[in-house]
């Protein structure tokens, strides 16, 4: 079971949280210039990388607040945690 | 026969069920995955197109992914004309299996229920009975009075009233490593090779075309390679230079200790999040839901199993004081439209096998056949023409995952 540390509310029990997937994905534009191909893959291609990801989660029993999780997917260490908009952390993280 | 036999010559007469064969260099088609589709693959391929200089490599054991880690649920209730065909399909190959493979799979058509515990419930359990039956499949719709009769033991009072249900009779389970062990065998005297222990690293591409792949014993060259490595398919294609519109989750199940008979059919509660029927052994079989954050560790998480747990009892008070015995995990490939993907890719000569998320058990026979026939054939089987890959970027979703009320 996962404890997330959110940035608002503290460390706190996977359960109250909900998991947004990938991080740091940007919606192709301006809308009548993007090709099919280019808006497939903003729908539904995703790193899914067996290692480090950086994804959003969501703290929809406490504060109802957005943030930034890096977390490897094999172990599950939560190896950082940083607010919406900030940049990807650099130390460890390579996706 | 040989039962009698080797039961009083001391068990030491049975040969293997498979032969190990020393790795060639070199195949007409490679099967990345030894799970049951890729099993089925190399099968059929010698089978259906005659191609038996087959090779499937398995970084395990033979049925150790998640063939051997399900629930072992087979159905075909899907709401689409697409999807009704293919995975009837693959139920009635699986009623002919224990006889096509000459292994008993243990295909019990015990039938299959998923309870409705609300107005929107029996009103999509409706909906999916009529989309069944317009669509050529059995399926009957049952009253409240009607579930409880077929169904002895269901909470007469529970907190979550049983208002309704579905049933596909001929829905059911089978026994999963003999799924695996059956065709493992089938292939194997066929003349296809199965190699375990042996990982798939990379792939040797020239000309923008797959020519075969590096493994940890080597590389070994084919025109043509297929893959079928469920939860893992995204990290494999991309070793092709392929990305899949794929999340990998783990999906838990777990079971009691055996007790007597007391549950003949498979039941499926949505709303209570739990779907439980009862092995051979005796041994309540019991899925949780997925945990919804990618995750290549195979183990589930605690606050899922408590929910089926109680799911469970809310449908079985009686079975409160049971004990789990073993609980895993396994991770599934799950797409947005709760579809497979079966087909050709952008790279030529490598074709795949996947998507099967948190249902491709039931669809062993079926999806080994059709990724046998494109890769004998480059031409999509006419059953698979609509789960290729090119659905996400046409949008022509096959959208069970709302459709069927699929919960993952
Ligand atoms: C808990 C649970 C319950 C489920 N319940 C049901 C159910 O009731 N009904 C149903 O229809 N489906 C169910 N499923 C889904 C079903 O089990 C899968 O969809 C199906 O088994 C997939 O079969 P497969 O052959 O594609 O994959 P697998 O059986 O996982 O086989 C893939 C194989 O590929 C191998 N592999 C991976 N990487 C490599 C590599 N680099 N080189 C070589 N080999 C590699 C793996 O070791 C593995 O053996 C369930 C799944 C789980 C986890
Ligand atoms: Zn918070």
């Amino acid at each position: 079971m996962l404890l997330i540390s959110c940035p608002y509310c503290g460390p706190r029990a996977e359960i109250e949280f909900r998991c947004g997937g990938e991080s740091h994905i940007i919606r192709p534009g301006p809308h009548d210039a993007v090709s099919d191909e280019r808006w497939g893959d903003y729908l539904f291609f995703r790193q899914n990388p067996k290692g480090e990801h950086l994804e959003r989660w969501f703290h929809a029993a406490g504060c109802r607040q957005w943030f930034n999780v890096a977390r490897d997917t094999v172990t599950h260490r939560i190896i950082a945690i940083y607010l919406m908009g900030e940049p990807k952390p650099a130390a460890e993280i390579s996706t | 026969m040989s039962l009698l036999r080797e039961g009083v010559s001391g068990q030491q007469g049975w040969e293997p069920a498979w032969h190990d064969e020393p790795v060639r260099r070199s195949y007409d088609a490679i099967v990345i995955g030894g799970g049951g589709h890729g099993l089925a693959t190399a099968y059929y391929l010698a089978k259906n197109h005659g191609l038996t200089n087959v090779a499937v490599l398995e970084r395990g054991w033979i049925g150790g992914g998640n063939t051997g880690r399900n629930t072992t649920i087979i159905r075909s209730n899907y709401f689409f004309p697409e999807s009704a065909a293919f995975y009837d399909f693959s139920l009635k190959l699986y009623e002919g299996l224990s006889k096509d493979l000459n292994y008993n799979i243990m295909f019990s058509q015990r039938g299959m229920w998923v309870l409705a515990h609300d107005r929107h419930g029996v009103e999509m359990a409706r909906r999916s009975v009529n989309a069944m039956l317009l669509n050529g499949i059995d399926a009957e719709y049952h009253d409240a009075e009607s579930v409880h009769r077929h169904i002895p033991g269901l909470n007469p009072n529970p907190r979550f009233p049983i208002l309704g249900a579905m049933n596909q009779p001929r829905g059911g389970s089978a026994r999963h490593d003999a799924v695996a062990w059956g065709y493992a065998r089938a292939a194997s005297h066929l003349g296809v090779h199965i190699i375990q222990n042996c990982e798939v690293t990379g792939f040797i591409i020239r000309n923008g075309r797959v020519q075969g792949v590096e493994t940890s014993l080597g590389e070994i060259h084919a025109p043509r390679t297929g893959m079928a490595v469920a939860g893992h398919s995204s990290v494999i294609a991309r070793k092709a230079g392929l990305r899949l519109p794929i999340s990998s989750y783990a999906l838990q199940a777990f079971v009691s200790e055996p007790v007597k008979p007391c549950l003949d059919t498979v039941l499926l509660s949505p709303a209570t999040g739990v779907y439980v029927s009862q092995s051979d052994k005796g041994e309540l079989v019991l899925g949780a839901g997925l945990d919804l954050y990618l995750s290549y560790a195979q183990r589930g998480n605690l606050p899922w199993l408590e929910k089926a747990a109680a799911g469970l009892v809310e449908l079985f008070p009686q079975f409160s004081r049971m004990r789990f015995l073993r609980q895993w995990a396994g991770i599934v490939d799950v797409v947005h439209d709760s579809s497979p993907i079966i087909g050709r890719t952008d790279v030529d000569g490598f074709y795949i096998n996947c998507g099967w998320g948190t249902g491709g058990f039931k669809a062993i026979p079926a999806g080994g056949w059709c990724l046998a026939h494109v890769m004998a054939t480059g031409e999509s089987h006419p059953l698979a023409q609509a789960f290729g890959l090119e659905r996400f970027r046409t949008g022509a979703l096959v959208d069970e995952a709302s459709a069927s009320g699929i919960a993952h």
